[in-house]
Parts: C-alpha cells; structure tokens; sequence
C-alpha cells in the first residue's frame, strides 16, 4: 500500500522528483500568498494525550498557523499542523466533506466535524480542540467509540421480517412511508450528537444516547419491518430510552442538521402507546 | 510482498517512514490493548463544552426543581416538630416577622424564592410540550428558552414587588 501511494504520488504530482516528502502540499495547504499581504495568524490549542507515556497527564499544545496558508476549514488546519508541523499530532480522518464522521472532535466548545467546521476568522480568538466529551482517549483527538458500536449493534440495525414479498421481488413502501425515513437515514453514526448529552456522559453504560436512538426509530419507523413489537419492548426499561431527559444539546450539535431529539421523543411516545 | 515500482526501488521510496511509532516492544502484541485501555484517560466534558441555553437551562431547571422541593421537605418538617422545639412557624407570627424586615431585604427574599418557582414552573410547560413532541426544531428550542428566561425575571420580580 505504501509502495503503491508513492509511486502514484510519482505520476500524479507535478513535484520535481527529488523534492522531499515533507516540503509537499496538500490540499490543506493553499498556495504561496502575495508577498504584500500581512500574515493572519491564529493560534489553535489541541488536547494531547501520548498512551506510550501513560504516567504523563494529557495536555494542550498550541500552534500558531498562517490562516492565508491554511484551507478554510478546522480540518485543514489541523492536516497542516500534522504535515508542516508537528507529525505527532493523531486524529481520525478521511473523507474531508462531512460524510465519513471520522474527524468528529469538540471543537471551540461544540461537538461538530472538522471537516465541516470553518476556522473563525476571527484571528484573536485563539481555538480549543479536545475529543468527543467523556470518551476514553485513544491517542490525542481519537475516541474509543467501541462500546457506542456495541450499542448500535445491540438494536439490531437491519431489516428485520418474516413474510417474503408479494411478488419475491422487493420489499416496497408507499411514498409517505418512505418520507417518514427523512432525516433518520442521513445520520452518519459520528457520535457528535452522543457526546454532547450529559445524560450519556453519565449513563453510557446503560442509556443508548441520542445517535443510538435515532437509528432504533429509524427501524421502528419503517414499515417494511416487522419486528416492531420486539423493538419496542428491548427499548422499555427504565434505562436504554428514559434517561433522556430532553436537554437538547444532541439537535443542537448535530453537524448534519439531524434531529435526535425529535426522534426520542417519538419512540417515547410509541412505548406509552401499546 | 514487494509490489512497488521500480523506479520507487530505486529511489528509495518504496517503504513508507512512520515518525513516531508506538511502542511494540512488549512480549505479548495482546496485551497492548489492554494495557493501554487501563491507563486511557476520560476526554474532558462539563468543563470545556460550551454554555448554550440548552444544557444550561437544563440543569438550572434540575438545580431549582432539587431547591424547591428541597426547602419545601425543610420547612414542613420543621413545621411538623415545631411544637417540640417550641419553634414558632405558624403563619401569623412568619408573616409577623417578614413584615418588621425592611424593605429592601424584603423584596430580595421574596425575589430568591420567587425565581426558582417561576422558571421551573415556565421550563416545566416546554418540558411537556417536548414529551408531546412539539418545539424540538433548534429555532424553536432557543426561541422559547430566552422567553422562559425572560418571563421566569419579570414575573418573579412582579411577585416580589406585590
């Protein structure tokens, strides 16, 4: 794999060949500006936590970048502070538009994607960036998000159902009951939404969280499963659903506009009504 | 093993170079994991995530449901043993003794008592209109929020000035 990108890197790049590695740019750098403009620099303050030195306690680093060198978004500062800077420096990354969730982080206080959050222009407002709330830390911005897969593994995400189709073909749904499935099926599962409910923070054992619920009402909502009854009543405990306490913060930081908190307050309203 | 090119070979940029690996040294490669799952710290929460009206409202909503009910459970059973004690709590000499206060400690004692009531009350209404499943849109969440705020002040003032 590594054999294969450099010699991609060979063909497609534009770079004289011997140029070293580490003076390339990548898209999270822009282009040389005008030797008139004034640099616009901004500091960023990352939380860092090495596991290969356990003893020490986690700390912020601060970088101080040129915004005129850097892309427009928090990610792309955070790519060129790992390539120009400091390679140390580990976070999840991958698809840069917001579609991936890999790079969700707090960031300036709010759980978003870096992808998708713009560097405040704002040059004397220095930037905090830590992991998802509460999470165990991995290494510096990377959350072990094990348990919040487990959870979602736990409510069976996946059509569930016994009759075969009219005509063995598909399963179908009318268009209203596909449009019940809007703004459910866009959620990404980056647990931006999970990680900012104080509720989870306290309860992750044992409450779902706001990410995990709104795929449970995804698949209670949908009409070609069957397995309602069942879902609804691994969901009825005082636990998996009710430690939502509708604080919010969930809708409010969801970087695709999703609602989580409308679709706990559905699957409230399905468990009052056997 | 070795697919890369061979003008890659040649230049020596066949292998990728890691700065910065993490230790492997240990005997078992199993107990890495575990090891290090043991020593990982918890990310920072309360303290660094930003105040917004939803979560602050919130616990506030928490913070005054605990001191009302609390102070409620207080004075009734103060009230309950008072005769033991030989406390005076019945109403006609309470309302004697707020009324030798000024004015000034008057209106403050009133308007701290006053404001936890009207914002739980107020917040309370948002809470059962959310179990309903109405008001959950961002817009509406900050919109009614404020008003809270703002109503849960005047009216808690217009109770401490009657």
């Amino acid at each position: 794999m590594a054999a294969l990108r450099s010699t991609s890197r060979l063909v497609a790049s534009s770079r004289p060949l011997f140029r070293p590695a580490f003076a390339s740019r990548s898209y999270a750098t822009v282009g040389e500006p005008a030797p008139s403009e004034q640099p616009k620099m901004k500091t960023f303050h990352i939380y860092r936590w090495n596991p290969d030195e356990p003893a020490e306690k986690p700390k912020m680093q601060s970088y101080t970048l040129d915004l005129k060198k850097t892309g427009p978004m928090m990610l792309d500062a955070l790519i060129r502070i790992k390539n120009e800077m400091d390679p140390t420096l580990t976070f999840r990354r991958s698809c840069r538009e917001g579609i991936c969730g890999s790079c969700a982080m707090n960031i300036d206080g709010v759980n978003t994607l870096a992808c998708l959050c713009r560097i405040p222009t704002d040059t004397a407002k220095e930037s905090r960036i830590y992991p998802l709330p509460h999470t165990y830390v991995v290494k510096d911005l990377v959350p072990d998000l094990t348990y919040f897969y487990k959870q979602y593994k736990s409510i069976k995400p996946y059509l569930q159902r016994d009759t075969p189709s009219e005509d063995g073909l598909e399963y179908r749904q009318s268009q209203e009951d596909r449009k019940k499935l809007d703004g459910l099926y866009e959620c990404i599962l980056c647990a931006c939404c999970s990680t900012s409910c104080p509720s989870y923070w306290w309860n992750s054992e044992e409450y779902l969280g706001p990410a995990i619920l709104l795929q449970s009402y995804r698949w209670l909502a949908d009409s070609r499963d069957e397995k309602t009854a069942e879902r609804k009543a691994a969901l009825d405990n005082s636990m998996s659903v009710y430690r939502c306490h509708t604080i919010l913060n969930c809708s409010r930081t969801c970087p695709k506009g999703l609602n989580p908190a409308r679709a706990i307050a559905e699957i409230k309203k399905m468990l009052t009504s056997h | 093993m070795n697919s890369a090119s061979p003008v890659a070979v040649a230049m020596g940029r066949n292998m990728q170079i890691r700065p910065a690996t993490s230790a492997a040294n240990l005997a078992d490669p199993t107990k890495i994991l575990p090891q290090q799952r043991l020593n990982r710290p918890v990310a920072p929460h309360l303290t660094i995530y930003r105040p917004q009206v939803t979560w602050v409202l919130s616990s506030l909503n928490r913070i005054t449901g605990f001191a009302l009910s609390g102070s409620l459970y207080l004075f009734a059973s103060a009230y309950l043993v008072a005769p033991l004690f030989g406390w005076h709590l019945e109403s006609a000499s309470l309302a004697a003794a707020f009324g030798a206060l000024p004015l000034i400690a008057k209106v403050l004692i009133k308007s701290t008592v006053a404001l936890p009531f009207t914002f739980h009350s107020l917040n309370g209404i948002r809470h059962l209109m959310w179990d309903l499943g109405r008001g959950l849109t961002n817009q509406q969440v900050i919109k009614t929020g404020w008003t809270v705020v703002g109503l849960s002040v005047v009216s808690a003032l217009a109770i401490a000035f009657m």
